[in-house]
């Protein structure tokens, strides 16, 4: 057979010598994604290992940034990512309960999902106009954490939704049918059986949402951020300093031979903090899924 | 006798459907702001002449508002980032859904999140330390801070939101298409091509879109990385200014209720509508899918 088809084993060489191609351009594609990740997180954490030491976690900044540590950054961008998430956490999980369990029209849905769909997508920046019109100036609230929680809190709203929704729905359907069959109410059903057995999945919401919150700076350059304070804030009218702010300012104000240093230790503080949270959301994903007995 | 499957609601339950209409609510909010605010700055200069005047010099006296630099700056910067992206995400997600093992897909995978994850700060910042210097010596430019290096960290950027909605497109293709495919003789290249990708088509280009429009909002990146210049640019290879960058960078030096604060908002509004435009436009090819 072989010996008659001389031309069909060349096409079929060619062929497969297509593939082989192929396939190793698919893998540089993947790899060269990998690769940029590793370059950037290797350049920074290289870079930014001088600064880090014990003073540089607890002390204020000095002499105008170029000195010190980032302390009061670190405690504000943990009481801004916090804030924002108790936040959206009501507001998100009662969203997704009700897009799961209660809603009956489509049409409402369907409006519901192009109004959370638009949210998620709305710039960082315009976030951050519509926290300084109206969050700052119109209700007062001032450059506040307040406001920054406010905005940032909105911003990771569509996140935390969409993570609660898809946590709700893991949940088997035959549990709710066991649980109504009991004669359990609907309200009963949900607080009982269906939110309980979602909470690992609105956790992964959660962190993400912290995490999303914690890297951002647009929302907040104009409603809560601010250079450099002498103190923590003492309430929630107070402005704060944040870390990816922080990094905006070593960059953009003064040029004294220490800010350098100084951004790179923050920006690597600032990804490792990202990191962590990305790795917490995802170990606590895979080990619901290795404890789930459905 | 008790009333029970959801016959009676309690107050949590009969609150639900508000409580969800609050995400529209926000986003309503936010277009009201923008508008309200816009509104001055249109009527005093025109929004035509606004949109297509080809110098920005707000703080001039008199001030002069053409966004028509930004906005180009904005479109380029954008275009070429996903020029980029594109290849590199559908690539990998294609490798991710049909022929990684399990193994390089468990590691693969995270990585992709890792990297959506990082603060548009952060790459900003790397854009500056590392990639400007690279991107000057390599193109021999004045400076490093252009557009180009400002639509390379993009790129990196999106690939995430590219790959993982086009993942999802590319596994959600039925398995009798490929074994169709692969019974008629096709070798699995031949599958993925002719088969697997143009049946997620719909997907991909959903994921494409939505790639883009996450790519225009980018702030904090293009305004450290792409140079700030207010010029109308002409090639990819010169320091622009995207609309982004105009707001976040010029926004603390207006005075609040002055010309130039109301143009910043009109330029957020922009912004904001081409965000709503993107988003019909993807939902729109999931629902024709759909059908």
């Amino acid at each position: 057979m072989k010996e008659t088809h001389p031309e069909k084993q060349a096409i079929d060489k060619n062929r497969y010598a297509r593939q082989s191609a192929g396939f190793l351009v698919l893998k540089a594609c993947v790899l060269s994604v990998v690769l940029s990740l590793i370059v950037l997180i290797g350049f920074i954490v290289i870079k930014g290992m001088g600064a880090l030491n014990i003073d540089f976690f607890i002390k204020f900044p000095e002499n105008g940034m170029s000195e010190g540590g980032i302390f009061p950054a670190i405690m504000g961008t943990f009481l801004l990512s916090t804030g924002a998430i108790l936040f959206a956490l009501p507001l998100g999980v009662l969203t997704a309960v009700w897009l799961t369990e209660y809603s009956t029209s489509m049409k409402m849905v369907r409006l519901l999902r192009i109004g959370i769909n638009s949210l998620a997508g709305v710039p960082s920046i315009v976030f951050g106009l519509f926290g300084l019109a109206f969050l700052v100036k119109f209700m007062q609230f001032g450059v506040s954490l307040l406001s920054g929680i406010v905005v940032l809190g909105i911003m990771v709203l569509p996140t935390v939704i969409v993570t609660a929704e898809e946590a709700l729905l893991s949940v088997p359907k035959s549990f709710k049918e066991a649980s109504l069959a009991l004669g359990a109410t609907r309200w009963e059903t949900m607080y009982k059986v269906i939110l309980p057995n979602a909470i690992s999945g609105i956790l992964t919401g959660v962190i993400l949402g912290i995490g999303r919150a914690a890297g951002e700076t647009a929302p907040i350059m104009f409603t809560a951020a601010t250079f450099f304070t002498v103190k923590l804030p003492d309430s929630l009218f107070s402005e704060v300093m944040a870390l990816p702010y922080h990094i905006y300012a070593l960059m953009t104000e003064g040029s004294q031979a220490g800010q350098m240093e100084i951004a790179y230790g923050t920006a690597l503080v600032l990804l490792m903090l990202v990191l962590a949270v990305n790795a917490a959301a995802i170990a606590i994903r895979i080990k619901a899924r290795r404890g789930r007995k459905w | 006798m008790a009333v029970h499957g959801g016959m009676k609601k309690n107050f949590i339950e009969r609150a639900l459907p508000t409580v969800s209409f609050i995400s529209i609510l926000f986003l309503f909010g936010i277009a009201m702001t923008l508008i309200v605010s816009a509104v001055p700055a249109f009527r005093e200069y025109g929004i035509i002449s606004t949109l297509s005047g080809k110098v920005w010099r707000p703080t001039d006296d008199p001030p002069v508002f053409g966004m028509w630099p930004l906005i180009l700056s904005s479109f380029y910067v954008t275009f070429t980032a996903i020029a980029i992206a594109v290849p590199l995400g559908v690539g990998a997600a294609v490798y991710l859904a049909e022929i990684a093992p399990a193994k390089v897909r468990e590691i693969i995978k995270p990585a992709m999140e890792v990297l959506a994850g990082i603060p548009s700060i952060v790459l900003g910042f790397f854009g500056i330390v590392f990639l400007a210097p690279v991107v000057k010596n390599i193109f021999h430019l004045d400076t490093g801070l252009t557009g180009f290096t400002a639509a390379i960290l993009l790129a990196i950027m999106s690939v995430p939101t590219i790959a993982s909605i086009t993942e999802d497109a590319v596994t959600a293709v039925p398995k009798e298409l490929r074994h169709a495919s692969l019974a008629l003789g096709g070798t699995k290249w031949e599958t993925i091509i002719r088969v697997s990708v143009p049946a997620a088509k719909s997907g991909i280009l959903t994921g494409i879109i939505l790639g883009i429009s996450r790519t225009m909002g980018e702030t904090m990146t293009v305004l450290m990385a792409a140079g700030g210049s207010r010029g109308i640019p002409d090639n990819i290879f010169v320091p622009m200014r995207p609309m982004t960058a105009c707001i976040a960078g010029e926004m603390g030096e207006t005075v609040v209720g002055g010309s130039h604060y109301y143009m910043l908002f009109a330029m957020g509004l922009i912004l904001f509508v081409f965000n709503i435009i993107f988003n019909i436009i993807a939902e729109n090819i999931k629902k024709g899918k759909n059908k």
